[in-house]
C-alpha cells in the first residue's frame, strides 16, 4: 500500500471512532451543502423566470432604434431606413429570429372608458417567434396578417375598458405632423400575460395597418433580434452592430432593460455571498470538530511520531479526515437539493404573494433550477475553505514534542 | 458565586480554544442577523412610506370597485363636502379630494396618453409629495384655473416649458367626448421614473367641469400621523360615511397589495436564511456540549457516585451552554451595534443595487435601521437553538452509570 492509502485509511477510521461527533458535524455540512445549492436553485427560478418574460414581452436580445428613440419614444424618430432597406440588410442572415415593428405611445377608447397604452404594430408571422402574445391568446384569435384591420387587447385592459371581444374600440395616437390620427378598431383576440402587468400596457395591431392610421408608409420604430443564449447575446450583437446603419442605435436588452441586466448580475453575486456566508457558519463547527480530535488523539499522534512518522503525514492524515467529512456532507447534501428540486419541478404556487412578485417582475409560480455552475460554485467554495480552515488544527497537530506528547495525561 | 456557577465558569474555560471557537460561531451569526435584520425593516419602512407620501395615502374613499377598475362612472358623489367633512375630525392629519381620468395630452409637436388628476391645490400638498417636488414654475393655484402640472419626463418627451399650452383630450364620465385647454405652470421631479412619465395634475373643478363629473370625484385621500394609526383611523372613516351612501374605505394595504406582499416573499426569504443560520450555530453547540460531556464521562461518574444526581449535573451542562450563549449574545450585539451603526452613519451600497431599488422607489443607497427588535429579535432566538442543541448531551447524562462510567477509558 502506498502512503496515500494508509493516510485515507487512517483518517476513514479516525472519522468513525466517534461516530456521534462525526454524524452532527455531517448533518450540519449536508443542511448547509442542501441549504446553500437548494435556496440559488429558487432565486434563479425566479430570475430565468423574469428573464424569459422580460425578454418575451419585447426586449428579444438586441434592439434597433433610432438614435433618440429610446429618451422619446415618439413617432417623430422612426428608423431612417424603410423595411425594403431593412429587408435588404438583415433578410439574407440566418437569425433565429427578427422583426419590425412600429411603437407607439396611444390611447385607447372604448364606450365608456379610456386608457393610455403602448400601440405596437405587428407582423404576425415574424413576431410568432419572438413575442408572447401568440401563446397566450385566450379568445378569439391572433391578427391574420400585419393588413389586419382587428386589434389584440389583454383581459385586464378589456375588463377596465368594460367591453369585450367583437367589440370596436378606437385607438388615438398622432402622426408624424402631430395631427391627431385615430382609427376604429374590432377586438379579434385577448390575451393573458404573468406579470399581469403587461395585460394593460399593450395593444397588439397589424404593422400595415398602424402604418397607414399614422402615415408613415413603410417606416418602423425599432427592429428586434433574437439570438441562440441570453447569457451571451455579444455575437449577434456584433452581426447586427454590422449590419446595421451607423447612425442607428443598437442596443442589448441589458441595456434596455436596466433592471431585469442589474437582476441577473446581482444574483451570480448573491450566489457566491450566499455559499460563503453559510460556509463560514459551518467553519466554526468543522474547525471545532478537528481540534477536538486531534487533541483527543494527542499520545497517539505523539506515538506515530515517535515511530518515525512524518509530520507532513500528520498534516495529510488531519486534512483527508476533513476533507472525508466534506465529501460526504457534499454528497448528502447534493443529492438531497436535487431530489427536492426534481420533486418541485411543477413549480411552488406562490400566488399570495402575486402582486408582490409582480412588483420584483416575477411570476407567481417558481420554478427551481439547478443551474450546474452554482453547484460547481457551491461544492468548490466548500472544499476548497474546508481544507483552508482545516490547515491549522492539522498543523499545531504535527507539531508536538512525541515525548511531551506520548507523556500528556 | 454560587458553586454550580462557578464550576459551570470553570468548566467552560478548560478548553479556551474550543469555547472561542462555538461562541465565535454565535457571535457571527448574531452580528450579521443584526445587520440583516436592520436593513431589511429599514428598507421596508422606507418602500411604504415613499410609496404612499408619493401618491395612494394611507386610507382612501372611493366607490365599490373602483379601486380595481378604475372607471369614471364608479365615482364619490359631492366629493368636496365629503373631504371637508373629514376634515372637520382630529383623527385625520390631511384629507384632500380627487378626480382620476386618462387623457392624450398633446403639446405642439407631440402627444402622450396619460393620466390625470383633479386636485386640490390648497389640500394636496398634505397627501402626497408630488406638490412639494415642483422643481420648475409652481404648483397649481385656484381650483378652477386652467392649469397644469406635469412630471419631468413628460415634459421632456412633450417637449414643452412652463407657459405653454397642453390640450387634454378623453373621455367624461357620461361617455361624451372630454377636451380641455391647460396652460403648463409648473414641472415636478420625483425621481420616480413611472411617477415622472405618466402623471400630471389638474384643479379638481377644471376636472370636474372637462369630464363631465359635475360635483363628483374618485377618492378622498387620508393621511394619519402614523402608519400603526390606520386600523383605528379606518375604523372612524367608515362611521364618518353618508348614510345609505354606497362608498367604501380602503387602507394602504388593500390600496397597494403589491407592497405587502412584496415585502412578504422578502421576509420569507429571508426567515429561511435565518433559520438556517441559528441551525447551523445550534449543530456547532450541541457537538461541543456533546464532546465536552464525553471527554467528562470519568469524572461524572465519580460525582455521581459522590452522590450528586444526574438531574442536577444535566442543569450543569446546560448553565455551561446557557454561559456560553450569553457571551456569544453580547458580543454579538455589541459587535453587530457597531457595524450597523456604522453603516448607518456611511450607507450602504452594492453594484446594481440602484436599478433594483428603483423598482421599488427606494434611494440607491440603504441606511440600516436598529431597533430593539432587530437588535435583540436574531440573537435571542440564536439563544434559544444554543438552549436547544444542548437538550440532547444533557439529557445523555441521565442514563449514565456511575460505575460503568468511572470505568471509562
Amino acid at each position: 500500500m502506498n502512503q496515500l492509502q494508509i493516510l485515507a485509511k487512517l483518517a476513514w477510521r479516525n472519522l468513525w471512532r466517534n461516530h456521534r461527533r462525526t454524524i452532527i458535524m455531517i448533518s450540519a455540512v449536508t443542511i448547509g451543502v442542501w441549504a446553500m445549492i437548494f435556496m440559488t436553485a429558487l432565486m434563479r427560478g425566479m430570475v430565468n423566470d423574469m428573464l424569459r418574460d422580460g425578454i418575451q414581452v419585447l426586449p428579444g436580445h438586441v434592439q434597433i432604434h433610432h438614435q433618440e428613440f429610446r429618451d422619446d419614444p415618439s413617432i417623430n424618430n422612426l428608423i431612417p431606413e424603410t423595411e425594403a432597406e431593412l429587408q435588404k440588410s438583415f433578410g439574407q442572415e440566418d437569425f433565429v429570429a427578427w422583426a419590425s415593428r412600429v411603437k407607439v405611445p396611444a390611447v385607447i377608447m372604448s364606450e365608456r372608458e379610456s386608457r393610455g397604452i403602448t400601440l405596437l404594430g405587428i407582423d404576425p408571422a415574424a413576431e410568432a417567434k419572438i413575442s408572447f402574445v401568440i401563446g397566450d391568446i385566450v379568445e378569439g384569435q391572433f391578427l391574420e396578417d400585419s393588413a389586419d384591420s382587428g386589434v389584440i387587447i389583454g383581459q385586464k385592459l378589456l375588463e377596465k375598458l368594460d367591453t369585450r371581444l367583437g367589440k370596436r374600440v378606437v385607438l388615438m395616437s398622432q402622426d408624424p405632423d402631430n395631427e391627431i390620427a385615430d382609427r376604429g378598431f374590432r377586438i379579434v383576440g385577448v390575451f393573458d400575460s404573468d406579470p399581469d402587468i403587461h395585460e394593460e400596457t399593450y395593444v397588439f395591431a397589424g404593422k400595415e395597418t398602424i402604418q397607414k392610421m399614422l402615415g408613415i408608409e413603410d417606416r418602423v420604430t425599432e427592429v428586434v433580434f433574437l439570438g441562440d443564449d441570453v447569457r451571451n447575446v455579444e455575437p449577434l450583437f456584433q452581426r447586427v452592430s454590422e449590419l446595421a446603419d451607423s447612425n442607428l442605435d443598437v442596443k442589448r436588452w441589458y441595456e434596455l432593460d436596466a433592471y431585469l441586466g442589474s437582476m441577473v448580475n446581482m444574483m451570480d453575486g448573491f450566489v457566491l455571498v450566499w455559499v460563503i456566508v453559510i460556509f463560514l457558519a459551518l467553519s466554526f463547527g468543522l474547525v471545532n470538530t478537528l481540534v477536538m480530535a486531534v487533541f483527543e488523539r494527542i499520545r497517539e499522534i505523539g506515538l506515530m511520531l515517535a515511530l518515525g512518522m512524518k509530520p507532513s503525514s500528520i498534516v495529510g492524515q488531519v486534512i483527508v479526515e476533513s476533507l472525508l467529512l466534506l465529501c460526504i456532507g457534499l454528497a448528502l447534501g447534493n443529492a438531497l437539493a436535487w431530489i427536492l428540486v426534481t420533486s418541485l419541478k411543477d413549480g411552488i404556487d406562490i400566488s399570495g404573494v402575486a402582486q408582490g412578485m409582480e412588483m420584483m417582475g416575477a411570476s407567481s409560480i417558481l420554478y427551481p433550477v439547478l443551474n450546474m455552475r452554482d453547484v460547481i460554485t457551491a461544492n468548490v467554495v466548500v472544499l476548497v475553505l474546508g481544507f483552508l480552515a482545516s490547515l491549522s488544527p492539522a498543523w499545531r497537530a504535527s507539531r508536538y514534542q512525541p515525548v511531551e506528547a506520548i507523556t500528556k495525561v | 458565586m454560587n458553586i454550580v456557577l462557578r464550576l459551570a465558569w470553570r468548566n467552560i474555560w478548560r478548553q479556551p480554544r474550543r469555547t472561542w471557537l462555538t461562541t465565535g460561531a454565535m457571535v457571527f451569526s448574531n452580528t450579521l442577523l443584526i445587520f440583516m435584520m436592520s436593513l431589511q425593516f429599514g428598507t421596508y419602512d422606507l418602500m411604504i412610506n415613499n410609496s404612499l407620501q408619493s401618491f395612494s395615502g394611507h386610507l382612501q374613499v372611493q366607490a365599490p370597485g373602483y379601486k380595481d377598475d378604475s372607471k369614471m362612472r364608479q365615482s364619490v358623489p359631492q366629493v368636496r363636502t365629503l373631504a371637508a367633512k373629514y376634515r372637520q375630525d382630529p383623527v385625520f392629519q390631511n384629507v384632500a379630494a380627487r378626480g382620476g381620468a386618462f387623457a392624450l395630452a398633446s403639446s405642439e409637436d407631440r402627444s402622450y396618453g396619460i393620466q390625470i388628476f383633479g386636485v386640490e391645490p390648497e389640500f394636496e400638498p398634505g397627501v402626497s409629495n408630488v406638490p412639494g417636488l415642483v422643481k420648475q414654475g409652481r404648483y397649481l393655484g385656484d381650483i378652477d384655473a386652467t392649469e397644469i402640472v406635469i412630471g419631468a419626463v413628460l415634459a421632456r418627451n412633450l417637449r414643452v416649458s412652463i407657459g405653454d399650452e397642453l390640450t387634454l383630450l378623453g373621455t367624461g364620465r357620461d361617455g361624451s367626448f372630454a377636451a380641455a385647454i391647460v396652460t403648463l405652470v409648473g414641472i415636478f421631479d420625483s425621481g420616480v421614473a413611472d411617477l415622472d412619465r405618466s402623471i400630471a395634475e389638474i384643479p379638481l373643478g377644471l376636472f370636474q367641469e372637462t369630464f363631465a363629473m359635475e360635483s363628483a370625484g374618485h377618492q378622498v385621500v387620508i393621511t394619519t400621523p402614523d402608519l400603526s394609526l390606520v386600523p383605528a383611523a379606518k375604523i372612524e372613516a367608515e362611521n364618518l360615511l353618508p348614510t345609505g351612501a354606497d362608498l367604501v374605505v380602503h387602507d394602504w394595504d388593500a390600496l397597494q397589495p403589491g407592497l405587502r406582499q412584496a415585502i412578504q416573499a422578502d421576509l420569507t426569504s429571508a426567515w429561511f436564511m435565518y433559520m438556517l443560520l441559528v441551525i447551523l450555530v445550534a449543530f456547532s453547540v450541541m457537538n461541543t456540549q456533546l464532546m465536552s460531556v464525553l471527554e467528562r464521562t470519568k469524572e461524572f461518574g465519580i460525582v455521581m457516585s459522590l452522590g450528586l444526581t444526574p438531574g442536577r449535573l444535566g442543569r450543569l451542562v446546560m448553565l455551561e451552554t446557557a454561559l456560553m450563549g450569553i457571551m456569544g449574545l453580547l458580543l454579538g450585539v455589541l459587535l453587530g451595534t457597531l457595524v450597523t451603526l456604522w453603516l448607518s452613519v456611511t450607507g450602504f451600497a452594492y453594484p446594481g443595487m440602484e436599478e433594483m431599488a428603483a423598482n421599488f422607489n427606494l434611494p440607491g443607497r440603504m441606511y440600516p435601521k436598529l431597533s430593539m427588535l432587530t437588535l435583540f429579535g436574531g440573537p435571542a432566538i440564536v439563544f434559544a437553538g444554543t438552549l436547544a442543541s444542548a437538550l440532547y448531551p444533557a439529557l445523555r447524562l441521565q442514563r449514565l452509570q456511575p460505575v460503568e462510567a468511572m470505568r471509562a477509558a
